[in-house]
C-alpha cells in the first residue's frame, strides 16, 4: 500500500512546478524519436509474424467443412484488433521501452544527475518523466495501429502463399461483420497501457537506490510491474467496455 | 552566511547525524572534514534538503529554509551551485550544454549572452576549447572542473562541493582546491567543501568543522588543527603519513 501511495504522489509531482512548454516540447520530440523510431522495426517484425501464425493456427483448428474459409481472417482480425495489437504489443513495449526508461532514470539517480537538477530548483519528475509519458501517449497508439495493419498483412501474405485461403476470401473475412468499436476499444487500451508502462517504469527508475546492480534490478521490476498492470487493466477495460449490459 | 541548528538524521535504526549546529561564513571556503562514513555528505545534503533531516533548522542569510514554502525553497535553491562527487554531468549533453543548462532553465538572457557566460566560466576553470566534448571523453579532473563551471555559471550565492578531490591525483587536487578558494573569494560566495583529504585541509582550511560518528567534535582552522586536544581529530590528522612525519620532526 505504501508503494502505491508513493506512486500516486509521484504522479502528482508530474504536474506541479512545471517547466515551460518550450522546454518540454523539445524533450517530448526527442522522446518520441527514441520511443517511436527505435521500436517500430521490432513492432513490424513481431506483429507480421503474429498475424501469419494466427492465420495458420486458426486454419488448423477450423477443420469442419461447412465453416467458410473467410472465417479464418475474421478470427485473425478480431484477435489482432482486440488483443494482439494493443495488449501483446504493450508487453513488448514494456520490455523494450519501459526497461530503457527505468535504466535511464536509475543511472541518472545513482550518478546524482537527478540531485543536480533538484539543487537547481528544477522539479526533476516534471522535467524528466512528463516528456516520457507524453511521448508514450503519442507514439504507442500509433505503433499499435502499425502493428494491427502489419499483423493483418502478415496473415494475408501467408494465407495466400500457403493456399489456406484466397486473397478475396481473406479480404471478405476482414470486412465481414466488422464492428468499428473494436478499433476504438483497441485505441483506448493503447492509451491506458502507454500511460501505465511509462509511468510505472519511470517510477521504478526514479527511486533506484544503490549502484549499477540496483539499476538492473529496477529495470527488471519495471517490466514485471508494468506487465502485471497491463494484464489487470486489460481485464478491467474488457469488463467495463465489452461485457454485455 | 549559512547557519544550521541541531541537525539530526537517522536511516532506520542507524543514527547518522546527531545534533549538529554551526555557521558557515562567506568569502572563505568552509570545510567539513572527517573519516569516510561519518555523515559529512549526508550533512551537506541535509543542508540543501536533498535528504530531509529528521530535526533541525537551516538558515540561508537569515532566511528559514527548513520551514519555507515549496516556492521559497525553489527560489533559494536557484542561488545554490553544487559540485557533486562524480561531477553529475548529464551524459547526453556536451560540456557546453552541461554548463549552459542552468542558464537555459533558470536565466532569462539572450543566447549570445549565455554563450559568452559559458565561455567565460569554462575559461575560468581552465577548459577553454572543450565546449563540444562529451562527458565520456573527459578525465576525472576535467569532469570536476566542468562540474564547477556548471555550479558557478549562474553566479550562485552559495557553493557546495562534495568531495571535490576524490579520485584525483595530488597535483590536480591542488588545482581544484585553489580554484574553489579563488572562486569563493572572487564571487564572495558562501562555500562549503566536504572532504577527507588532508592536503585540502592544509591548503584551504581556514574554517574547519570536524565530524566524527555523526557528531561535531571540533571547529577551528588549519593553524590549530594539529593541537586541538581532540583525540579523534588527532587520529584523523596524523593518519596522514606526511603529517605524521612532520609531527615527528617537530614541525607541527
Amino acid at each position: 500500500m505504501k508503494e502505491i501511495g508513493r506512486y500516486f504522489i509521484f504522479l502528482g509531482n508530474l504536474l506541479v512546478n512545471r517547466e515551460s512548454f518550450k522546454t518540454h516540447y523539445k524533450l517530448v520530440i526527442d522522446e518520441c524519436v527514441l520511443i517511436g523510431l527505435d521500436s517500430i522495426f521490432l513492432f513490424i517484425l513481431v506483429s507480421s509474424f503474429m498475424g501469419a501464425v494466427s492465420t495458420v493456427q486458426t486454419a488448423f483448428n477450423l477443420v469442419a467443412p461447412y465453416i467458410p474459409k473467410y472465417v479464418i481472417s475474421q478470427v485473425v482480425r478480431e484477435m489482432t484488433v482486440l488483443e494482439l495489437a494493443p495488449t501483446v504489443m504493450a508487453i513488448i513495449f514494456a520490455g523494450k521501452v519501459g526497461s530503457s526508461m527505468a535504466g535511464n532514470l536509475g543511472t541518472m539517480r545513482i550518478t546524482e544527475q537527478i540531485d543536480a537538477l533538484e539543487v537547481m530548483g528544477i522539479n526533476s519528475i516534471n522535467y524528466l518523466v512528463l516528456p516520457k509519458v507524453i511521448a508514450s501517449l503519442i507514439m504507442y497508439p500509433m505503433l499499435v495501429v502499425v502493428a494491427g495493419v502489419c499483423a493483418l498483412v502478415g496473415g494475408y501474405i501467408v494465407g495466400n502463399i500457403t493456399g489456406i485461403l484466397s486473397p478475396d476470401e481473406y479480404i471478405y473475412g476482414i470486412r465481414y461483420m466488422f464492428n468499428p468499436f473494436t478499433v476504438t476499444f483497441a485505441l483506448i487500451k493503447s492509451f491506458v497501457f502507454a500511460f501505465l508502462v511509462s509511468s510505472i517504469s519511470s517510477y521504478k527508475g526514479y527511486y533506484t537506490r544503490g549502484g549499477a546492480l540496483e539499476v538492473g534490478i529496477s529495470s527488471t521490476k519495471a517490466v514485471t510491474t508494468s506487465v502485471i498492470a497491463i494484464l489487470l487493466a486489460d481485464y478491467l477495460l474488457a469488463q467495463l467496455l465489452l461485457s454485455p449490459a | 552566511m549559512i547557519e544550521i541548528f541541531n541537525i539530526s538524521k537517522s536511516f532506520g535504526d542507524k543514527k547518522v547525524l546527531t545534533d549538529i549546529s554551526g555557521t558557515f561564513e562567506k568569502g572563505k571556503p568552509n570545510l567539513i572534514i572527517g573519516a569516510s562514513g561519518t555523515g559529512k555528505s549526508v550533512l551537506l545534503k541535509c543542508i540543501v534538503e536533498l535528504i530531509t533531516p529528521d530535526e533541525g533548522k537551516v538558515f540561508f542569510d537569515g532566511r528559514n529554509f527548513t520551514d519555507a514554502s515549496r516556492k521559497e525553497k525553489i527560489e533559494i535553491r536557484r542561488e545554490i551551485g553544487m559540485l557533486f562527487q562524480g561531477g553529475a554531468l548529464f551524459d547526453s549533453k556536451t560540456v557546453e550544454e552541461n554548463v549552459r543548462f542552468p542558464l537555459d532553465m533558470l536565466a532569462n538572457m539572450p543566447r549570445d549572452e549565455k554563450q559568452d557566460r559559458v565561455n567565460l566560466v569554462l575559461n575560468r576553470v581552465g577548459l577553454k576549447g572543450a565546449n563540444k566534448k562529451m562527458p565520456s571523453e573527459l578525465s576525472g579532473g576535467m569532469r570536476k572542473r566542468v562540474g564547477i563551471a556548471r555550479a558557478i555559471v549562474n553566479n550562485p550565492k552559495y557553493l557546495f562541493c562534495d568531495e571535490p578531490n576524490s579520485g584525483l591525483d595530488p597535483q590536480t587536487s591542488i588545482v581544484i582546491d585553489e580554484l574553489i578558494r579563488d572562486l569563493t573569494e572572487d564571487y564572495d560566495t558562501t562555500t562549503i567543501v566536504v572532504t577527507h583529504d588532508m592536503n585540502s585541509v592544509m591548503g584551504i582550511g581556514d574554517r574547519i568543522m570536524f565530524i566524527h560518528q555523526g557528531r561535531k567534535l571540533w571547529e577551528g582552522s588549519k593553524d590549530n588543527i594539529t593541537h586541538s586536544g581532540v583525540k579523534e581529530l588527532d587520529d584523523f590528522v596524523f593518519a596522514n603519513k606526511v603529517m605524521m612525519a612532520m609531527k615527528e620532526k617537530g614541525q607541527v
